[in-house]
């Protein structure tokens, strides 16, 4: 199995929507593919969409985990955007939406983090 | 109590067999009619176990896991086993956020999620021999079972 990583620049924001199951197998082609391109942003800015992500464990924790300390070092922000229900749960067990901002919907995290940079 | 169903799979102990062991033991506790979250409750805890064997278990990348599911009345146990390199500091790996590989960007959530998601889960492990992950989890426990979710 593996995750498809789709990703779009809507302003100084970088989009990026996974598709699949990120598990151990598929955490480091995400993480390559994510990084490669936040490392060229000043400061990074990403809204990470998992509307089409369906099974994460906390491998998957993990990578987004990773991606928010590493963002948050150079001084950018994350937005997490359209989390299922089953991946709720995670989070709420890992504590993870107390530590990050989640939102329903991928055009709303855009908004939120374009008004924080302003 | 006389076990009604069981099945063994043994594989080596790679990545690319996490998403396997998940599917195998969804689709020999599917006759169970389990629910849509106990489904995925299981497989996550499949997932967190096999990945944990094949990382912590084997660093070396060499070796192979076992995986035992029995399905007892209305509960599934499992037990996933590796013949590794075994966990020196049990207390350790319990907490919360805790990793022995933080090159790999682990969370440290694994064992708290799988504690989470089964009604009884315990580790039995020795330095140099292996590791025995084993869970019980009763299935059938909410309102709506799969079947019923996928006609309406």
């Amino acid at each position: 199995m593996s995750v498809n990583v789709r990703t779009k620049r809507v302003g100084g924001v970088l989009v990026a929507s996974l598709q699949g199951e990120l598990d151990d197998h598929s955490a480091d082609a995400v993480r390559k593919a994510l990084d490669r391109e936040l490392d060229a942003m000043s400061p990074p800015r990403l809204v990470l969409d998992l509307e089409g992500v369906t099974f994460m464990d906390s491998s998957g924790l993990g990578v987004i985990l990773g991606r928010y300390r590493k963002i948050s070092e150079r001084g950018g922000q994350m937005r997490i955007a359209s989390v299922p229900a089953q991946i709720h749960k995670l989070f709420a067990i890992s504590g993870l939406h107390k530590v990050m901002h989640v939102h329903a919907k991928q055009g709303e995290a855009v908004r939120a983090l374009k008004e924080v940079s302003q | 109590m006389t076990p009604t169903n069981e099945m063994q799979i043994r594989f080596t102990a790679v990545s690319g067999n996490e998403s396997f062991a998940r599917v195998a033991v969804a689709a020999f506790v599917a006759q169970m009619n389990p629910t849509m979250d106990e489904l995925t409750e299981v497989k996550t805890i499949v997932s967190e176990a096999v990945t944990n064997a094949i990382i912590h278990g084997y660093p070396d990348g060499f070796g192979e896991v076992t995986l035992q599911c029995k399905i007892v009345g209305d509960t599934m146990e499992l037990v996933v086993s590796d013949s590794g390199v075994g966990i020196a500091d049990m207390n350790a790996v319990r907490q919360p956020l805790y990793t022995s590989r933080p090159d790999l960007e682990r969370s440290g959530m694994g064992f708290t999620i799988m504690e989470s998601f089964a009604d009884e889960f315990d580790v039995v492990s020795s330095v140099g021999h292996g590791t025995h992950l084993k869970f019980r989890k009763r299935i059938g426990e909410a309102s709506m079972p799969l079947s019923a979710a996928r006609e309406s």
